[in-house]
C-alpha cells in the first residue's frame, strides 16, 4: 500500500530463517556437551566451557563447508581459533570477579565500614568489627604515592619526549631498569634507606615511599607512549606562533594528550593498589584506625587480606574476601572517577 | 650526531661571504625593485613588511639541500615559490622565520633580515620573529583539544599577548580568512568537526590572529579540493593588501592567480638553488631561463 514510502532497511543482518540452522546446531552442541558430560569423567564448569566450544566449533566448521565449500575450511578453524583465544584472557578476568563477588558478599555487613579490627580479632563472629582502619590506610597510601609519582613521571616523560635534553638515553634507561624492580625490593630499599636512617619510621607516608618507586615507571612510560602519539605538527602550529616550548607543551601538548596522561595515571594506580610485599617492611600494620599518614604503624586492604588468610578459619577467610572486595570496588571506583572527570570536556 | 663546531667550519668554507656571493648572481634584486616600484600604486602604503633573504644555505645533516637562495620579499607582495618536490623551497621558507632549526641536524647559512635586523641574529627573541612572521602549513593542524574560538585566540595565549577586546579580534580574524560566516554559530564547537578547507581557513585565522607582519604558506591547498582551494586564494588576495605573504605551490594556475612574483627552485639532484625570479606574468610568458621554461611550460626535463 505504502509502496512509494522507502522503508530503511538493514540488508546486511541476518535474517531469522538464516540464524536458525545455526542456533539449532549451538543447541545441539550445547546437548552433546551435557551428555558427555553425564558420561565420561569430565565434569566442571572449566569441562563444561571446554566441551562446549569444541562441539560448537566443529559444528560450525560442517555447517560452513556444507554451506561455502572447502574454502570456508581455514575461515572457520581461524575463527573459533580467534574467538577461544579471547575466551582464554577474559574467563579469568571473569573467574575473579565472580569469585570475589560470591565468596566476598557473605563477609559483607554493616559496620565493616565504621569500625576498625582494634577491638574485634579475625576469627570473632563476622559482625565484629571492620575494615575501616585498613580501607584509609590505602586511600592514604593511594593519594600520597599518586601525589609523588604522576607529576614526576609526567615531567620526566615530557623531559623525554619533548625536551630530549642531556642524558635522556641514561634517564629512559633507568626508568626500564625501574619498571622491572621487584616489588620487594622497593620496600627494603626505603626500609634500608629511609626507615633505618631518618627520623620517617614505618608509616603510610614510608610506605607510599615505597609504592611511588613502583608507580614512576609506570606513569613515566604510559605518558611517554601518550605524548608522543601528539602529532608533531601541533607542536610546530605553536612554536610558529611565537609559543615558547613550555608555553606550547602546557597549553597544546599535555591538552591533546590529557586523556591519556589520565589513563597513565590509573594504570599506575592500579600497579600499586594491591601491592602488599613492599609494605612489609614500610607499612608495620595497625588494627586501629590511624588518621596520621607520617607517624605510627597503619594498615592496607592487601593487609588485612593477607592477615584474613594466614589465619585460616571461616570467619577470618570471609574477612579476607570482603576485604578483596573492597579493593577492586574502591580501585574500580577510582578507574570511573578519573574516566568521567577525564572526557568531562568533551561532553559539552 | 654532527658536531656543531665541525659544522660551522663546513658552513663558512663553503660560504666564506654570503652576501657576496649573493649579489654576484644572475638574477639581480635591481630588476624585482624596480618592477616593483612600476607595481606599487602611489598613496597605498602597504602594512606589511619587508623581507629579505641573503645567500641561504641549508643543510641537514651532511646533506646540502639548498644552496645560495637570495630573495627580496617586499612589503604586502605575494610571492610564490614554484618547482619540483625535493628543490628546497620548503626548507627555504622554514628558514625565513626559523622552523628549519627544528629538525634535528639542521644546518643553515646566510642572513634574512626583517625590516633590516637579521632574524638569525643572537641577540635577537626568537619567540618574537616567529610572532611577526607566521605560517601556515601543508596539512590543516587545528588544536584538537581547543574549540574554534579557542583555535583562533590560542596565539593570544601562546605568546602572551593582551588583546583589549578578543570577540572582536576572533570576529575580524575569521572574517578575513574567509570562514566567519560558515562557524559564527558555532564558535564553541570543536574544531574536528569542520571540512578540511574550513581547518585550513582556521590555521589562518589562527596565523592571523597575533598580527604578524609576514605570512609564510607551506602549499596550504595541497590536501584540499578546488572549491576550498579557490576561496583560500580569494582570502590571499584580500590579506595581501595588508601583509607580505610568500607561498609555497606546486599548482601553477595558483601561483600565476595569486602572486605578484615568482620563483623558480630547481635541484640538478644536487642541493636545490633558486633558478630565475620575477614578476609572476614575465615568468609565465617569457622567462629568462630555459628550464624555467621548460617547467612552466609542462615540458619538464
Amino acid at each position: 500500500m505504502n509502496s512509494e514510502i522507502i522503508k530503511p532497511e538493514k540488508p546486511w543482518v541476518l535474517t531469522p530463517r538464516q540464524v536458525a540452522p545455526r542456533a539449532l546446531l549451538f543447541s545441539l552442541a550445547f546437548f552433546a556437551t551435557i551428555f558427555t558430560l553425564n558420561l565420561t569423567s569430565f565434569n566442571g564448569k572449566l569441562g563444561f566451557f571446554f566441551l562446549l566450544f569444541a562441539y560448537s566449533s566443529a559444528a560450525n566448521l560442517t555447517y560452513n563447508v556444507r554451506k561455502h565449500g572447502r574454502k570456508a575450511i581455514g575461515e572457520s578453524i581461524a575463527g573459533s581459533l580467534i574467538l577461544g583465544g579471547s575466551l582464554v584472557v577474559f574467563l579469568p578476568v571473569f573467574s575473579i570477579l565472580f569469585t570475589t563477588l560470591q565468596n566476598g558478599i557473605s563477609g559483607l555487613h554493616f559496620t565493616l565500614f565504621t569500625e576498625s579490627m582494634s577491638e574485634a580479632s579475625f576469627i570473632d563472629p563476622i559482625g565484629n568489627g571492620g575494615l575501616l582502619h585498613a580501607l584509609i590506610g590505602t586511600i592514604y597510601l593511594i593519594v600520597i604515592s599518586a601525589v609523588i609519582s604522576v607529576p614526576m613521571g609526567i615531567i620526566t616523560a615530557l623531559y623525554l619526549t619533548e625536551i630530549k635534553g642531556p642524558g635522556s638515553r641514561f634517564i629512559q634507561f633507568v626508568v626500564q631498569a625501574m619498571s622491572g624492580v621487584p616489588s620487594v625490593v622497593a620496600g627494603l630499599f626505603i626500609f634500608s634507606s629511609v626507615i633505618l636512617l631518618t627520623p620517617i619510621k614505618a608509616s603510610s607516608f614510608a610506605g607510599a615511599l615505597s609504592l611511588a618507586i613502583l608507580m614512576i615507571p609506570t606513569v613515566t612510560r604510559t605518558s611517554q607512549e601518550v605524548l608522543l602519539l601528539v602529532p608533531s605538527d601541533l607542536r610546530e602550529a605553536g612554536l610558529a606562533m611565537g609559543a615558547t616550548q613550555w608555553k606550547t607543551v602546557v597549553t597544546i601538548v599535555v591538552p591533546a594528550a590529557r586523556n591519556g596522561l589520565i589513563t597513565a595515571t590509573i594504570l599506575g594506580v592500579a600497579r600499586i593498589a594491591g601491592e602488599t610485599a613492599p609494605l612489609i617492611f614500610t607499612l608495620g600494620g595497625a588494627d586501629k584506625v590511624n588518621l596520621n599518614p607520617f607517624k605510627d604503624y597503619n594498615s592496607a586492604l592487601p593487609f588485612y587480606v593477607w592477615k584474613g588468610l594466614s589465619l585460616g578459619t571461616p570467619e577470618s577467610l570471609a574477612r579476607a574476601w570482603s576485604g578483596i572486595l573492597v579493593l577492586i570496588v574502591l580501585v574500580l571506583s577510582l578507574f570511573i572517577l578519573a574516566r568521567t572527570f577525564g572526557s568531562q570536556k568533551f561532553k559539552k | 650526531m654532527e658536531n656543531p663546531d665541525l659544522l660551522e667550519e663546513k658552513i663558512m668554507s663553503t660560504d666564506p661571504n654570503p652576501a657576496a656571493s649573493s649579489s654576484a648572481k644572475p638574477n639581480s634584486l635591481g630588476d624585482i625593485s624596480a618592477t616593483r616600484q612600476a607595481n606599487r600604486q602611489p598613496g597605498n602604503r602597504p602594512l606589511g613588511s619587508g623581507l629579505e633573504a641573503r645567500g641561504i644555505h641549508a643543510w641537514f645533516g651532511k646533506n646540502h639541500v639548498l644552496e645560495d637562495v637570495s630573495l627580496d620579499f617586499a612589503a604586502g607582495t605575494v610571492t610564490a615559490l614554484i618547482g619540483p618536490s625535493g628543490c628546497g623551497k620548503s626548507t627555504f621558507i622554514r628558514t625565513l622565520n626559523r622552523m628549519h632549526e627544528f629538525i634535528p641536524g639542521a644546518a643553515m647559512a646566510g642572513e634574512v633580515l626583517l625590516d633590516g635586523k637579521d632574524v638569525y641574529d643572537p641577540g635577537i627573541d626568537v619567540t618574537k620573529i616567529r610572532l611577526q612572521i607566521g605560517m601556515v602549513f601543508q596539512k590543516p593542524n587545528p588544536f584538537p583539544s581547543m574549540t574554534i574560538g579557542e583555535n583562533v585566540l590560542s596565539g593570544i595565549k601562546l605568546a602572551q599577548l593582551k588583546v583589549d577586546n578578543k570577540d572582536d579580534l576572533l570576529e575580524e580574524c575569521l572574517v578575513r580568512a574567509g570562514l566567519w560566516s560558515e562557524v559564527k554559530d558555532r564558535l564553541g564547537a570543536h574544531a574536528g568537526g569542520l571540512s578540511g578547507g574550513q581547518q585550513q581557513r582556521l590555521c589562518i585565522a589562527r596565523a592571523l590572529a597575533v598580527k604578524p607582519k609576514v605570512l609564510l604558506m607551506d602549499e596550504p591547498c595541497s590536501a584540499l579540493d578546488p572549491g576550498s582551494t579557490l576561496r583560500i586564494e580569494d582570502t590571499i588576495v584580500e590579506l595581501a593588501k595588508n601583509i607580505t605573504i610568500v607561498i609555497v605551490t606546486h599548482n601553477m594556475q595558483q601561483a600565476a592567480r595569486v602572486s605578484d612574483y615568482t620563483s623558480f627552485f630547481l635541484s640538478d639532484g644536487g642541493p636545490g638553488q633558486m633558478i630565475e625570479v620575477g614578476p609572476t606574468s614575465q615568468i609565465f610568458s617569457r622567462p629568462v631561463d630555459q628550464r624555467t621554461e621548460n617547467y612552466v611550460s609542462g615540458r619538464f626535463g
